[in-house]
């Protein structure tokens, strides 16, 4: 097989891991932070990709310029979620907000049967069959603009965490809940917010996916659980290693389905899972807890 | 004498009653069969990875009504059950449609669901006609309530390699190597078995270069087409389903790869979903698969009902063999005269339908329940309709190979 193929794919999955990675970061934020596992997150992808495929029918607005919007609303919606919803289960037991999580997973994917039908749907943008050749390499311009797109948001977040005072005061809160309650902070504030910008990630997320994917109402569910496996493969509330991982799960798709079988690469993303639990529980960034 | 005269007029009575009670208990389905509408539980899947087609297919059970009632047949009550594209889910809705009271059971467009569905069926003594589904162990189980109009894997195989070279020596074109690439559920591996045995036979001009399988519900297929490309293989070989028929075309072009021909062997490349979401990109296709004879008076019917009812949707496969499997139902139903399963199943048995849409002489079904007497065509996308180019004797247009690149089109 020609070198210059093996190349080809390792970018592009590449690419696509970057996406996967901004999508698993939220929720490895929200676990980080609220200690809420969000089992409704690959629903609420779905919810983003129907809003740009919504946006881009009626206005022709392309998804990658709506990205910053549709996060918006998402936020807002991960903020509701956590005030209204789901902050009462804080300190209930993990089951419970199992059932909860689970539960509203089900009314979302309904919901948009309901609205949308089961049909897949997507966009078609004016660069939707564009690539760009550089030499042999033959690059997908779609997967280009979202990989880009999402290491700007990536970059966007841990900025936030990193410079900005309510970011700080995230951190604080992850740190130490009751040093955090000590000190005067609102925490449940903080919870929404942090809830809202994990939220806010799926939403970029789900913009740059529908660029690269059909969406179907059924969608959601395998994309909660490609989150799961990228964020416990990067280790559970590591912003870094939600990246990582994603960026490692899409390369290893890719390669697996070039070397072995296309049929089992989905079974390389899980091998390598399976690996980390063995070998390193915590994920490749992830702390070890004491 | 007044008295026994009395008792003797009771007991008469009395056990008189009682055996027409007994016999209406006994057979409620007979007594309920006589005018009343035939129960059809219709299982497709409606939603989940395959929900485009389970919604195509649904278009035949719509516009079937009032043809049937046009050709002088019963009327029918359609009771939906949606598979959710899953073989458990279509198993345990064809329990629930059969305990709520479906007297004939309908579908359900894929192989694995369809198996599910006949041991359920069988288990039960409610016969199933399958719509659509080509796995070939579905007749081969010995069942006595199962029965497809349908044609097996290996009759497609071999219809299609035939109306294949039929075209190759039309056009005085064909590839000299393909990459066989095939979905890897029951309809798709059934397919890859059948063809080492049955390509033999056909002495292809061509050589499979490679033969890649992937999952069909796969959200990224670059990593098969860039493997495939990678082959030089001058066309591709397919077996699909519909969402990855749209994905695979997106890397065709994106990936910069116009393969002489596409030639597929199942469903995805002639949907009408394929066509209006690819636009002038869904051109070319060639689609070697169970079809309808255009000429034929009933396929004229069901187009102009389609047209009414949907306009602008191609009449294909899903609405005609959902079409043809309810024309079967409603067909026993009136030979019959009943709506007892047993009864209904015999009829099917002697089912002798020359009124039809589907290539062939006809609909019969042979002992294991298998019409094994249909044909199948070849059909090329052209500007957004689906045209018969082989066999010729149910052609309506001359193929167009090789098909037009992708970077060569408006």
């Amino acid at each position: 097989m020609p070198a210059e193929i093996y190349l080809n794919v390792a970018v592009s999955g590449l690419l696509t891991g970057l996406v996967y990675g901004l999508m698993a970061l939220g929720l490895s934020v929200i676990f980080g932070v609220v200690r809420v596992v969000n089992f409704a997150h690959g629903e609420m992808m779905t919810i983003a990709m129907y809003l740009a495929i919504v946006l881009f029918a009626a206005f022709r607005l392309d998804p990658l310029v709506m990205m910053v919007p549709i996060a918006g609303v998402l936020f807002a919606l991960g903020y509701a979620m956590q005030a209204g919803l789901i902050s009462p289960f804080i300190n209930r037991p993990e089951h419970m907000q199992f059932m909860l999580l689970v539960a509203v997973a089900m009314i979302i994917v309904n919901t948009l049967l309901i609205l949308f039908g089961p049909d897949a749907r997507n966009v078609q943008t004016s660069y939707a069959f564009d690539s760009f050749a550089v030499g042999p390499l033959i690059v997908d311009a779609t997967k280009v603009y979202a990989g880009g797109a999402a290491i700007v948001a990536a970059s966007a977040l841990f900025a936030f965490f990193r410079r900005a005072r309510i970011g700080t005061a995230i951190r604080a809160c992850a740190d130490n809940y009751t040093g955090a309650l000590v000190v005067g902070l609102d925490v449940k504030r903080l919870y929404a917010l942090t809830f809202g910008l994990g939220a806010a990630c799926v939403g970029a997320a789900g913009s740059m996916l529908v660029l690269l994917v059909d969406v179907t109402p059924a969608l959601g569910p395998s994309y909660t659980l490609l989150a799961f496996v990228i964020v416990i493969t990067g280790g559970l509330g590591s912003m870094p290693g939600a990246l990582l991982g994603g960026v490692l799960i899409g390369f290893t798709e890719a390669l697996a389905g070039l070397l072995f079988t296309p049929s089992a690469k989905s079974m390389f993303a899980f091998a390598i899972l399976v690996l980390v639990l063995l070998f390193r529980p915590q994920g490749l960034l992830g702390k070890k807890v004491a | 004498m007044t008295r026994s005269h009395v008792a003797a007029l009771t007991r008469r009575r009395l056990l008189a009653g009682a055996a027409a009670t007994a016999s209406l208990l006994a057979a409620p389905a007979v007594v309920r069969g006589q005018g009343a509408p035939l129960k059809v539980g219709v299982l497709l899947p409606r939603s989940g990875a395959q929900a485009g087609i389970g919604q195509d297919c649904w278009r035949g059970v719509e516009i079937a009504p009032s043809i049937l009632k046009d050709l002088k047949l019963p009327e029918f009550a359609v009771m939906n059950g949606d598979t959710e594209t899953s073989v458990d889910v279509a198993r345990s809705r064809a329990e629930k449609l059969i305990s709520d009271g479906a007297q004939i059971l309908v579908g359900a467009f894929d192989s694995g669901q369809s198996s599910a569905i006949a041991q359920v069926a069988e288990q039960k003594g409610i016969p199933f006609v399958i719509n659509i589904a080509a796995a070939p162990p579905i007749t081969e189980q010995g069942y006595k309530f199962v029965f497809r109009n349908f044609p097996t894997a290996p009759m497609i195989l071999g219809d299609a390699f035939a109306n294949q070279k039929e075209l190759f020596e039309a056009t005085g074109t064909a590839p000299k190597s393909v990459v066989f690439m095939h979905v890897n559920d029951t309809f798709g591996t059934a397919m890859a078995q059948g063809i080492g045995g049955v390509m033999p036979r056909f002495n292809m001009p061509y050589k499979i270069a490679d033969t890649i399988s992937y999952d069909p519900t796969a959200r990224d297929l670059s990593v098969e087409v860039a493997k495939a490309k990678a082959t030089g293989a001058e066309a591709l070989l397919m077996v699909s389903r519909l969402n990855d028929a749209i994905l695979l075309t997106r890397e065709l072009v994106k990936q910069r790869w116009s393969p002489m021909a596409v030639l597929s062997m199942g469903p995805g490349w002639y949907e009408d979903q394929y066509i209006k979401t690819l636009g002038k990109l869904s051109d070319g296709p060639l689609s070697f698969v169970p079809w309808y004879d255009p000429n034929k008076r009933l396929s004229k019917i069901l187009e102009a009902a389609l047209a009414k009812a949907h306009p602008g949707v191609n009449l294909n496969t899903n609405h005609i063999y959902t079409f043809e499997a309810l024309l079967v139902a409603a067909d026993a139903y009136k030979r019959a005269g009943s709506a007892d399963p047993k009864a209904l199943a015999d009829a099917i048995r002697q089912t002798n339908i020359t009124d039809n849409v589907s290539i062939g002489p006809g609909i019969q079904f042979d002992q294991k329940g298998q019409n094994d007497k249909l044909k199948n065509a070849g059909i090329q996308n052209r500007g957004g309709k689906l045209v018969t180019v082989a066999p010729k004797a149910a052609s309506n247009a001359k193929p167009d190979l090789p098909m037009t690149p992708y970077d060569k089109r408006a």
